[in-house]
């Protein structure tokens, strides 16, 4: 069976009908072809299918499309605005936070929800925060870096 | 400096795209009217089979179910090894069939047997629960010295005893010898835990067939895609190779597990003419803990001898090493010539002795894993040194300084089949001391011991050979192919210009240090290069990216078509500037007459290329590209020490990291930002099989115990300490950058390092590695 979902995308209403099994993932790349959001595993351990809905970042491989209906949704190819970098992605260029960059919209989209609970965290939160955001190419340190000076940027740009 | 030039910290020009979710990894690309492939694998690790698919054929969405038999009717080859290792017999090593799908018999668990290819993914999955397969399962071995028992369940008939060669190097009776007049002799058993590469893009590939042109196209997830397409052409035999493209898009992440040619990429490829349809599959993270080639996975027993004073008279070194159910495309070279040459480590070891039996078992094939033979010879080293250290009573630093060859000493012909370039042991050493303050480490013991801490410290001075590799070399040693690499750089009319390179990037920022050596080398603006690699129809035919050779050999590469560059674009300025050639220079992007203001920029030596009105047509073609192969002369050296500072709580066994310093030579440096990140992830890879990953199979069924992320010991953000990371500067001489190579320097050092400070800790002659607060706490418990 299918069913339509509607929801907020990036700013930007969209809707698909879709199966009924169908992850929010999957209507993300799949459907609308949003390919930014990444799928790195199948037990929801790797966390490179993190979005945000309603503010609060969710792996998007965890949940079925119909759940966001009425939501709204923001992923990674939602936070530049004119070609500008979000501050925390800027932060991430500028010190290395990414090297195959697969990782890279979960991680980004997972610090922007601790930032926006914890504005100024200590390395240890950062580091126990990720706990749901695997990397092989960094072994984090410039990561937790990247999200320590992107919260300080964050917190300067009011 | 140029502020993007060799030796700035360029931030990185792929990072916008990635960073904006506008990277295309391989299945962020769909192709029109695309179907799907999923594939049966097998639930044993040894079974006899046969297969009925007429359900499958009939489910719904199915377009087409292909088995083993098909692949032999269609008169496809097998997967092969492209490395020949005789053996102590003079034989070469046993090479059983690899087929691309089995056809009676599975040999590991995850094998694929069939595969269902219909309109949707979750069709394709679903058809595949259906296919009707009757196993008849058999005993299996999945250790590597169980393997080697006469008992052993037989992975090949082919193979008798499992053992695919018995092989070793060195000079037996000169060791002997030396062990013989020995003061003191220091023996370890050790294990080198088999790890599962887990780069967090599982792997993808899509087929696709042209029609009108009889051509091929695989995008497929590939470090080197020009090998790939070597490989299915010539030895699979799919299509000859000027009908194959093969395209690695952005990748994430290899770290060897994608320098291989798997059956997955194959078949698709292969089904895609079949059904005249584009057929793409992406594993799930379950098949890429059963399929992507392993890593490490040695028993070993090492001895070191010692004289009075401490100076290492011999090593003799004995290993079995699991290659699993089949050769992977380099799995032979792993235990062998990246493994045993690099016995010598960083010291005066005056005979050296190494025996390697590589063994089949019935699990996942292992081959190259970041570092791949050098971990395995690095802890093997530096766990004897360490240990010799303690049992002669001497401190751990002074008994490597007695003995590390000397700066002066290069090039230094090892026991071993390596002749060392370059290298400053004894600075890198000096260097990590001061870093972690080892002076005041017994204070920090004191301060740990009054907390209930128990505090080690332990050292690893690894040396790797990288680089790799000089072709001649190679080929006397069995390598089926030559090891150069290739660039070409392309001024376009107006003045910018594309450089292809071999040197395939996923994640080590190659578009960022060749456009900075390009940049700083030809003065042409660093936003006005871009860097294209990954694509067999773009590029010259190249050798891709593995053992840390991207800038010393790819690299060297785009140095050399710089030289040609030049050469020709003086030719032209002479011309132009009505000025003789030899009173031409070039310098910072201009061309010169010598002590005049007479000059011309490289652009416009571009343009006057490609638009040759007033040109010297009779003697030079239009047009400025130029494309150069580079062979290295040697393999690099990159060495170094690191060392580590743990504190381990007695009570539960866990391991704190509390320090972590690099001292790392890896020659010259064109981005340091990029070094750094390469050596952070390198140490991480390598703190993660000291202290947390280990692939398990049970013994008796050799079913996969650690098969996802939930039962495998992936390290997480909070594992880790910060990384000191310093480097000195000891050029590489033969290559035109100086430069040696640094994506598996961390992952080559961390294990002897963490191993050698927890045992210090706890005060252990041992603990195999992962080192779990359970294995620590028996060990202490044990030794206390
Ligand atoms: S894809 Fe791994 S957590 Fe969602
Ligand atoms: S940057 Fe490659 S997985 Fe994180």
């Amino acid at each position: 069976m299918t069913v339509t979902v509607s929801m907020t995308l990036n700013g930007k209403k969209v809707s698909a009908d879709v199966e009924e099994r169908t992850l929010l993932v999957s209507l993300l790349r799949d459907h609308l072809r949003q390919t930014g959001t990444h799928v790195g595993c199948d037990t929801s351990q790797c966390g490179a299918c993190v979005v945000h809905v309603n503010d609060r970042s969710v792996k998007s491989c965890t949940m079925l499309a119909s759940q966001v209906d009425g939501a709204d949704v923001l992923t990674i190819e939602g936070l530049a605005k004119n070609g500008e970098l979000h501050p925390m992605q800027e932060a991430f260029r500028d010190n290395h936070g990414l090297q195959c960059g697969f990782c890279t919209p979960g991680m980004v989209m997972s610090a922007l929800d601790l930032v926006a609970n914890n504005p100024d965290p200590s390395e240890r939160e950062v580091r126990e925060w990720l706990e749901g955001n695997l990397c092989r190419c960094t072994g984090y340190h410039n990561i937790v870096k990247s999200i320590l000076a992107g919260a300080k940027a964050m917190r300067k740009g009011g | 400096m140029s502020a993007t030039g060799i030796g700035a910290a360029v931030r990185r020009k792929e990072d916008y795209r990635f960073l904006t979710g506008n990277g295309r990894y391989l299945d962020d690309i769909s192709l029109p009217n695309q179907s799907y492939a999923y594939f049966v694998r097998s639930p044993h690790a040894h079974a006899t089979f046969t297969v009925g698919i007429e359900k499958a054929e009939n489910a719904p969405g199915v377009i087409a179910v292909f088995t083993g038999a098909d692949i032999v009717k269609a008169g496809l080859g097998g997967l092969i090894c492209g490395w020949v290792i005789t053996g102590k017999n003079g034989e070469p090593h046993k090479a059983p069939p690899h087929p691309l799908l089995a056809v009676d018999t599975v040999r590991h668990v995850g094998d694929p047997l069939a595969v269902v290819i219909a309109e949707s993914y979750a069709q394709a999955k679903d058809a595949a629960e259906t296919v009707e397969v009757d196993y008849q399962p058999k005993a299996a071995v999945t250790s590597p010295t169980a393997a080697l028992d006469n008992s052993a369940p037989q992975v090949h008939a082919d193979a008798p005893g499992n053992l695919c060669y018995d092989w070793e190097i060195g000079d037996k009776s000169a060791t002997d010898a030396m062990f013989n007049k020995a003061h003191h002799v220091t023996k370890l058993e050790l294990i080198n835990n088999r790890l599962i590469p887990n780069a967090i893009e599982p792997r993808s590939a899509i087929g696709d067939y042209n029609s009108g042109t009889d051509e091929i196209t695989l995008y497929t997830t590939s470090q080197n895609p020009h090998v790939a397409r070597l490989v299915i052409s010539a030895f699979v035999q799919l299509t000859p190779e000027h009908k194959l493209r093969v395209v690695a898009p952005d990748i994430g992440g290899g770290f060897g597990s994608k320098i291989f040619i798997y059956s997955e990429e194959t078949v698709a490829a292969w089904a895609a003419r079949e059904l005249k349809r584009p057929v793409k599959w992406t594993a799930e993270r379950s098949e890429s803990f059963m399929t992507d080639a392993h890593g490490r996975d040695h028993v070993t027993h090492a001895e070191l001898a010692l004289d009075k004073s401490g100076k290492f008279l011999g090593m003799k070194v004995s290993t079995v090493a699991n290659l699993g159910a089949y050769l992977s495309t380099f799995a032979t070279c792993v235990p062998t010539y990246l493994y045993a040459t690099l016995m010598q480590g960083q010291y005066t070891t005056e005979a050296i002795y190494c025996e390697v039996k590589a063994v089949f078992t019935h699990t996942t094939p292992v081959d190259a894993l970041r570092g791949a033979g050098r971990p395995e010879a690095t802890y093997v080293v530096e766990r004897l040194v360490e240990q010799a250290a303690r049992e002669m009573k001497m401190d751990a630093s002074d008994l490597r300084k007695i003995n590390f060859i000397p700066a002066d000493a290069f090039p230094y012909q090892t026991q071993v089949a390596l002749q060392y370039d370059s290298g400053n042991y004894a600075g890198s050493m000096d260097q990590a001391l001061k870093l972690i303050d080892y002076k005041g480490f017994s204070k920090r013991k004191e301060q740990s011991k009054a907390e209930g801490k128990l505090r080690g410290v332990g050292f690893s001075a690894y040396i790797e050979a990288c680089g790799i590799a000089p072709s001649a070399v190679v080929g006397s040693l069995g390598a089926g192919v030559g090891l150069y690499e290739s660039a070409e750089i392309r001024f376009n009319p107006t003045g910018n210009v594309t450089v292809f390179t071999g040197s395939h990037s996923h994640g080590q920022g190659h578009e960022t240090t060749f456009a900075q050596l390009v940049s700083d080398k030809l003065g042409v603006p660093f936003d006005n290069i871009d860097v294209v690699h990954g694509d067999t129809a773009r590029i010259p035919f190249a050798m891709g990216t593995y053992g840390s050779r991207s800038l010393a050999v790819g690299g060297s590469a785009i140095s050399k078509a710089i030289d040609k560059v030049i050469a020709k674009g003086r030719k032209i300025a002479a011309h132009t500037l009505e000025a003789a050639e030899e009173d031409i220079e070039f310098k910072d992007g201009n061309f010169t007459v010598k002590g005049t203001d007479r000059t011309m920029d490289i652009g416009a030596v571009a343009f006057a290329a490609y638009v040759p009105h007033n040109y010297p047509s009779d003697e030079l073609e239009p047009g400025l590209d130029e494309s150069a192969f580079y062979d290295p002369a040697n393999f690099t050296f990159p060495a170094g020490t690191h060392a580590c500072e743990v504190e381990v709580d007695p009570d539960t066994g866990v391991v704190d990291i509390v320090k972590w310093v690099a001292a790392d030579d890896f020659g010259n440096i064109v981005n340091p930002m990029i070094v750094e990140g390469q050596v952070h992830g390198g140490v991480a890879h390598g703190i993660g099989q000291a202290l947390l990953e280990g692939c398990q199979y049970a013994p008796d069924s050799g079913q996969l115990l650690t098969g996802s992320f939930m039962d495998y010991g992936m390290p997480r953000a909070d594992v880790f300490p910060d990384i000191e990371v310093a480097t000195q500067v000891t050029p590489c001489p033969h290559n035109p950058l100086g430069v040696k190579g640094c994506g598996e320097a961390g992952a080559i050092a961390a294990p002897a390092a963490l191993v050698n400070a927890i045992t210090d800790a706890i005060g252990a002659s041992n603990i195999t590695m992962p080192a779990t607060p359970e294995k620590v706490w028996r060990a202490l418990n044990a030794a206390g």
